[in-house]
């Protein structure tokens, strides 16, 4: 196998491709070469599809929050397990997207509920690590100034350690919320039909769906990291603004 | 009789069939209710190709994506209004979706490794790069002085010092990236390009290929994880090779 050289195409074609799949997000069509059925675009069907993709990731963003949350900042407080999550961290980026959710289809079965744990099962390793560094990285004399003003374990890890660790959590969080959006694409391998159906099934909507699907797709990762960016701003301490401003 | 055409698999794009009726002899196969080991065994020899075109696009993507990215460091190493602004792009393209990034390069390059080869080329670019930039920026004034004291010009200062002293970092971010890369490659079977995803998808139903296609990728990433390692520790000896 070899690169072959990329065939050059007109211009105009290329927009006529982008032409034509916005056309398909605003406008149902017959299917593509006549395999009939349902009309396919429009909407509606663009609609119904972003909803599920959105539904499947927050459902699997917070399973992962949910475990990868307390146990990084119980490990965290307590200093022990780094090689642990940092290993967990490690493992987690070599997950081979595809073979996780044909697995999981095969062997556990099809449906929300699964396709919202092998999602989450990318989702928790970059919390996880990034929970578990953020709380060890909180400058030590703040968490003894807090033992010292009569804090208990549970609130020092409650009112010093998860604030002053907020910033790296939220990057944790967006990584795996970027891992979640972009393989709940492949999610109607298991049932469960996101955005993604468009870009899996060409010979039902054409090229027009799969470009179609795929700027939709895009847009939505753009959206959830702008406003996970956001969101990460908010939860930032005032103090760490002042210090990073200063520094 | 027992119908076997309805039990063997449809071969979704039609360049690949795993499941052979007349190679696999087992009733394992057919039945599909588990990891059949047996026809692992006897079969592994189909998994050469997917392999090596799975390597193929790793080594490809990685070195074109470190070559850019090693190129933009150093345009923004001196010019440092730049960093802001390589890294928000890079950061962007990062946030897109593999297979919507594929989905959206095929009117213009087509479906092939060329394709497959440009996404994930640009999805390494925003951890290498900013590990590039990241150990530049580490480099202890102390160590730059020394060697602006024995006259080197800012050339000789980059290449002596500089790099050298951010090898760590730069293995660090190759590390995370190809990693990474051996990963989403399983996807590049929705630009056309073959590798493991193909046999994984070509017969997605098929157990036994699933774990073999997956097992094969996961080990690809630790051996390539274990490579750097020991790349790092031969480069700069006198660092301790931290885990990532």
């Amino acid at each position: 196998m070899s690169v072959a050289a990329p065939t050059v195409v007109p211009l105009a074609d290329v927009f006529d491709s982008f032409s034509g799949a916005i056309e398909f997000i605003f406008n149902e069509r017959e299917t593509a070469g006549g395999v009939g059925g349902e009309p396919v675009g429009g909407l509606e069907q663009i609609g119904d599809l972003l909803w599920t993709h959105v539904e499947v990731s927050a459902l699997a963003l917070g399973l992962a929050l949910v475990i990868a949350l307390p146990v990084g900042l119980y490990f965290g407080h307590r200093g022990t397990g780094e090689l642990l999550a940092v290993a967990i961290g490690n493992a987690g980026r070599a997950i081979p997207e595809l073979a996780l959710i044909a697995f999981m289809a095969a062997f556990i079965g099809v449906g929300l509920l699964n396709v919202t744990i092998a999602l989450a099962v990318l989702g928790i390793p970059p919390i996880l690590t990034n929970t578990f560094v953020g709380v060890r990285q909180v400058d030590r004399g703040a968490v003894e100034a807090a033992r010292g003003m009569g804090m208990s374990e549970a609130e020092v890890i409650r009112k010093v350690e998860l604030p002053l660790a907020a910033p790296t959590i939220m990057t944790g969080v967006r990584t795996g919320a970027i891992n979640i959006v972009a393989t709940a694409a492949i999610a109607p391998l298991a049932g469960v039909l996101t955005l993604g159906d468009l870009i899996l099934s060409r010979n039902v909507v054409g090229d027009d769906g799969v470009i179609a699907g795929a700027i939709v797709v895009a847009l939505l990762a753009l959206a959830v990291e702008l406003a996970l960016a956001g969101v990460q701003r908010l939860v930032t301490p005032r103090g760490l603004k002042v210090q990073r401003a200063g520094a | 009789m027992l119908d076997l055409a309805a039990l063997l698999p449809i071969a979704q794009n039609g360049d690949g069939f795993v499941r052979d009726p007349a190679e696999s002899g087992t009733s394992c196969v057919a039945e599909n209710d588990t990891v059949c080991v047996g026809w692992a065994v006897d079969n592994i020899d189909r998994y050469v190709t997917p392999t090596l075109e799975h390597l193929e696009l790793v080594v490809l993507s990685v070195g074109f994506g470190f070559a850019l990215a090693f190129a933009m460091a150093l345009i923004s190493h001196r010019r440092r209004w730049l960093v802001p602004t390589f890294t928000g792009v890079t950061g962007v393209i990062y946030t897109l979706p593999s297979i919507a990034l594929f989905a959206l390069l095929l009117p213009i390059t087509g479906r092939g490794t060329t394709t497959a080869v440009i996404a994930l080329t640009l999805y390494t670019l925003q951890i290498i790069y900013r590990n590039i930039v990241t150990g530049l920026a580490n480099v202890p004034e102390a160590s730059k002085d020394t060697g602006r004291g024995m006259g080197m010009t800012d050339r000789q200062l980059l290449w002596k010092v500089e790099l050298p002293l951010a090898v760590p970092e730069i293995i660090a971010g190759l590390r995370i990236a190809t990693v990474s890369t051996v990963a989403i490659a399983t996807l590049a079977v929705f630009a056309g390009a073959g590798g493991l995803g193909a046999e994984i998808y070509n017969d997605i139903d098929f157990k036994t290929g699933i774990v073999v296609s997956g097992t094969i990728a996961i080990a690809m990433a630790i051996a390539f994880d274990a490579l750097y390692v020991l790349a790092q520790r031969w480069i700069s000896p006198w660092r301790k090779v931290r885990p990532v």
